[in-house]
C-alpha cells in the first residue's frame, strides 16, 4: 500500500510540472512593488502579486499557493519594516528556497531605502499594531516609489546580470517619466497644503508629508485595532471644534467606520487607491497616483 | 543675477566718469568701449560658468542629503551581548468548565485509550498549558524552535524541539528533534491556535490530541505554480497509536501530500491524504474487567492509520479583515492487527493472550465564520465509528466481552458551538457549548469560558 502511495505521488509530480519559466521568477508582496518591477524588467520578469489593493497586507494567512510561488521565485519584493511580519517567515521557512532569504540577493526590502516616518519612540504592543522599523506604508509618496525604482533596478541586474543594461536602460526611462509626472502632480496638488484629514487607519503618513496635509485624528483607536463607538464618538466630537476636509481610508478598509462619521459631519469620504489595483484608474504606478491626487482635490473642491 | 547688475551698474558708471583725457580721440573712445564689452562678456560667461557650478553643488547636497536620510533610515541594530536574542513568545490560556458529568477517569467508549491529555478537563476554574516558545535561526542553514509547555499541574514537557534546514533549497526542508508530524490538517497547529477549547474527538481517540514524535521529516515542495508537497517522517514511535521502546531503528513512519491552491481571489484550499505506520509492543491500557477489577491489558502488533484532510477558506476579494469562513473536515481511519494480552500484571483472572484486529474510523467537519470584525462563530460535529473489534480471547470464551469493557461496540459522538472575541490579534476570549457523548450511555452537556492570549514575538498566520 506504502509502495503504491509513493508512485501515486510520484506520478502526480510529475503530471504537475511545469517547465520552468525562462523570465526571472518575481514574488511582489503588494501590488505597487508589483508594478514597479514590471516597469523596470518589461519582458525579462514574470511577476506574481502575493496580495491585491482589496486586502489587508497585515492579515494575510501564508496559503497554498503563496508557498508555491515562493518555491519558485529568484527575487522577492516586499515592503519589510515588519508589514509582512505575520505571513512572509512562513513563506521563507517552508518554502525551501534559500535564494530569497533574507541577506540574499533575491530578497529586496523597500523600506531599507527610504526614509521611514513616525519609527516608534516606545515599542509596546499596549501601542497597537505598531512597527519597530517605522510605518511601513511608504507607496503613498511617490518619492519614495523614485528611491525603491533606483535600488531595485541595481538588485535587478545584481540578480540576472545578463540583462543588467536592460534594466538600467528601463529605469532611466521610468526615471525621468517619473520625475516629470511628480513635477505635474506637485503643482496640482498645491491647493491641497494645509488639508485637515482624518484617516482610517494610519497609513498614509507619508503621503501627507508629501502633500502638506494635516492629520488632525485617526478613527481606528490604536493601529490596527478596528473603530470602536467610544473612540468614533470622541472623533466626531473632536472635529465638531476643529473641523476637517475629508475621510481618507484605503480601498481595502470596511467603510462603515468613515460613513458613519462622514453622515454626521458632513464631510467627504475619500476612498484611496492606496495601491495599484485599488480602483479602476489606478492601473499603473502614474495611475495610481493621478487617481489619487483626482480624488483628493474633487473632495478638497 | 545680482552680481550681474552690480557689474552692470560699475561699468555704466565707469562710462559715465567724466573722462580726465579730454583730448582722447573717438577712436580711443570706441576701443574702450570695445574693451569694456569684452570684459563685460567675459564676466557674464565667468558668472554663468559659477552659476552652473553652484547648481551642481546644490543637486549634490540633495542627494547627499537623501543618502543621509537613507541611511538614519537604516535601523541601528541592537549593540552587544542581547543583539542575537532570539525571538521568545509566550502563551498564556485558561479555562472555567461546567461539565454536566464527572470528567473523572474520561475514557472514550469503544477505543484503546490513548493515554494523551484527552476528555474535558476540569470542573470549575483551571489554568491551560502555558506554552513558551523561542526560535531564531542558528546560522546560515539552519533555524532552531523550542516550545516548552507548563502544565497546570507544574509539570514541563517539551512540547517541539526541533532544528529545520534553511539551505537545502530546490523546495526541499529537512527537520530534525521532537515535532508535530505533519500528517492531516490540524495536528501541526499548537492547541493556542485550535478554534475549539479542546481537539476533535478523532484527534483525541487516534492521536491522544497530537501526533509529537521523536525523528526526522524530509519535505519536498514541487516547483510548479499548484501548491503540491509531498512529506516523509521517520520516528522513534514514542507516543500512541506507537508505544516506546528499547529499539534500534524506527518505530513510526508517516507518508503524506499536500495539494492546494486559490480558486479566484476569494477562495483558497487545501487538501491533503497521510498515512501513519507503527507496531506498538506491549502498548498497555487500563480497564476494569467483568469483576470489578481494574487490569492492565496491552496490544503488541501493527497499526496503520490513512488520514484525509480538507480545509477551504473564504474571504471576500481575499480580505479577511472584517468577515471570513473556513469549512475543514478531516476522516482517520486506522486498522490493528496483532495480540492483545489481558492482565498483564495478573491482578485478577490470569494473564493471557490472543489475537486482536480492529478496524475502525471517525471523523469531524467544522465551519468558522467570522460574521463581523473580531467576532466568530463556529459548530463542530464529531463522529468516531467503533468498527469492528475481533478479540481473540473473547471469541475462544476463555473471556468474555464484559471483560473488556472499553472494547465495546460504540459509536461516540459530540457537537460543540463556539463564540469567540479577539479583542486584538493578540488575545481571544471563548465561550463554547458542547453535547458530548463520547461516553456510552452518558450525555455531558458542557460549558466552557476561555481566554488565549500571547505576548512577545509576533506569532506566524499558518494557513
Amino acid at each position: 500500500m506504502c509502495k503504491h502511495l509513493f508512485r501515486l505521488m510520484l506520478a502526480v509530480a510529475a503530471l504537475a510540472a511545469i517547465p520552468a519559466h525562462a523570465a526571472l521568477n518575481l514574488l511582489a508582496c503588494e501590488p505597487e512593488w508589483g508594478a514597479l518591477a514590471r516597469e523596470l524588467g518589461g519582458d525579462r520578469v514574470s511577476v506574481y502579486d502575493a496580495t491585491t489593493a482589496f486586502q489587508d497586507v497585515h492579515h494575510i494567512q501564508a496559503k497554498p499557493s503563496l508557498l508555491a510561488r515562493a518555491r519558485n521565485a529568484d527575487l522577492l519584493v516586499c515592503t519589510g519594516a515588519q508589514l509582512e511580519i505575520g505571513w512572509l517567515p512562513i513563506l521563507l521557512q517552508q518554502s525551501g528556497n534559500p535564494k530569497i532569504r533574507p541577506g540574499q540577493p533575491g530578497w529586496f526590502e523597500a523600506s531599507a531605502y527610504v526614509p521611514m516616518l513616525e519609527v516608534p519612540a516606545r515599542l509596546d504592543r499596549a501601542e497597537g499594531d505598531v512597527h519597530p522599523g517605522g510605518n511601513p506604508h511608504i507607496q503613498t509618496d511617490p518619492r519614495n516609489i523614485a528611491r525603491v525604482a533606483g535600488a531595485l533596478a541595481k538588485r535587478l541586474a545584481q540578480v540576472d546580470p545578463a540583462n543588467a543594461d536592460f534594466y538600467q536602460a528601463r529605469h532611466q526611462d521610468f526615471s525621468a517619466r517619473w520625475q516629470g509626472a511628480i513635477v505635474r502632480w506637485e503643482k496640482e496638488a498645491a491647493p491641497l497644503t494645509g488639508t485637515p484629514v482624518v484617516v482610517q487607519h494610519k497609513g498614509f503618513p507619508y503621503l501627507e508629508a508629501w502633500l502638506g496635509l494635516k492629520q488632525v485624528a485617526a478613527l481606528e483607536p490604536k493601529p490596527g485595532m478596528e473603530p470602536t463607538a467610544a473612540h468614533l464618538e470622541s472623533v466626531l466630537a473632536q472635529l465638531q471644534r476643529q473641523p476637517a476636509k475629508m475621510v481618507l481610508r484605503a480601498a481595502y478598509n470596511d467603510g462603515r467606520a468613515s460613513d458613519w462619521l462622514a453622515q454626521r459631519t458632513r464631510i467627504a469620504v475619500v476612498v484611496l487607491p492606496y495601491t495599484v489595483g485599488g480602483s479602476d484608474k489606478a492601473r499603473d504606478l502614474f495611475g495610481l497616483f493621478d487617481d489619487t491626487l483626482q480624488k483628493l482635490l474633487q473632495a478638497a473642491k | 543675477m545680482f552680481q550681474r547688475k552690480l557689474i552692470a551698474l560699475g561699468v555704466l558708471l565707469a562710462l559715465g566718469l567724466p573722462s580726465p583725457s579730454r583730448a582722447a580721440s573717438d577712436t580711443e573712445l570706441q576701443q574702450l568701449r570695445r574693451e569694456i564689452q569684452l570684459m563685460k562678456q567675459a564676466y557674464e560667461a565667468r558668472i554663468d560658468a559659477l552659476e552652473r557650478r553652484i547648481n551642481l553643488a546644490e543637486n549634490q547636497a540633495d542627494k547627499a542629503r537623501e543618502r543621509a536620510e537613507t541611511v538614519a533610515a537604516a535601523p541601528v541594530p541592537a549593540q552587544g551581548e542581547n543583539a542575537f536574542n532570539p525571538g521568545i513568545s509566550l502563551i498564556l490560556s485558561g479555562t472555567y468548565a461546567n461539565l454536566s458529568q464527572d470528567p473523572a477517569g474520561y475514557a472514550i467508549s469503544g477505543f484503546v485509550p490513548s493515554g494523551g491529555e484527552v476528555g474535558p478537563g476540569e470542573r470549575g476554574f483551571s489554568l491551560k498549558e502555558s506554552e513558551l516558545v523561542v526560535s531564531a535561526n542558528i546560522d546560515p542553514n539552519w533555524r532552531g524552535n523550542f516550545t516548552l509547555a507548563v502544565a497546570p499541574d507544574n509539570t514541563v514537557a517539551v512540547e517541539e524541539a526541533y532544528v529545520q534546514s534553511l539551505a537545502l533549497g530546490n523546495g526541499l526542508t529537512a527537520k530534525g528533534g521532537r515535532f508535530f508530524s505533519g500528517v492531516g490538517y490540524l495536528n501541526e497547529q499548537h492547541p493556542h491556535s485550535w478554534d475549539f477549547v479542546d481537539a476533535p474527538l478523532a484527534y483525541q481517540a487516534f492521536f491522544g490530541n497530537q501526533l509529537g514524535e521523536d525523528g526526522v521529516q524530509l519535505k519536498w515542495l514541487a516547483p510548479t505554480d499548484t501548491y503540491l508537497e509531498i512529506g516523509a517522517e521517520l520516528a522513534r514511535g514514542r507516543s500512541f497509536p506507537g508505544s516506546d521502546r528499547n529499539k534500534n531503528g524506527t518505530g513510526l513512519s508517516t507518508l503524506f501530500a499536500h495539494l492546494g491552491g486559490d480558486v479566484g481571489a476569494s477562495h483558497a484550499w487545501r487538501a491533503g491524504l497521510s498515512l501513519v505506520r507503527t507496531s506498538p509492543r506491549d502498548r498497555a491500557y487500563d480497564d476494569m474487567d467483568s469483576t470489578g477489577t481494574a487490569v492492565t491489558n496491552a496490544f503488541s502488533g501493527d497499526s496503520k492509520m490513512w488520514l484525509a484532510d480538507f480545509v477551504w477558506k473564504w474571504a471576500p476579494q481575499g480580505n479577511s479583515k472584517s468577515t471570513n469562513l473556513t469549512l475543514q473536515g478531516e476522516y482517520f481511519r486506522r486498522t490493528e492487527d496483532g495480540s492483545l494480552t489481558y492482565d498483564t500484571a495478573a491482578a485478577s483472572l490470569g494473564t493471557a493472550t490472543g489475537a486482536y484486529a480492529s478496524a475502525q474510523s471517525g471523523w469531524y467537519v467544522q465551519g468558522v465564520y467570522q460574521f463581523m470584525p473580531h467576532w466568530r462563530a463556529g459548530l463542530r460535529y464529531d463522529r468516531l465509528n467503533g468498527g469492528s473489534t475481533g478479540i481473540g480471547l473473547v471469541n475462544s470464551g476463555a473471556l468474555t466481552a464484559a471483560d473488556f469493557p472499553l472494547l465495546g461496540a460504540y459509536d461516540p459522538r459530540k457537537a460543540s458551538l463556539m463564540v469567540d472575541y479577539s479583542p486584538s490579534e493578540f488575545s481571544r476570549l471563548r465561550f463554547q457549548l458542547a453535547r458530548d457523548q463520547s461516553r456510552q450511555g452518558l450525555t455531558d452537556n458542557q460549558l466552557f469560558l476561555q481566554y488565549i492570549m500571547s505576548l512577545g514575538a509576533h506569532g506566524a498566520h499558518k494557513f
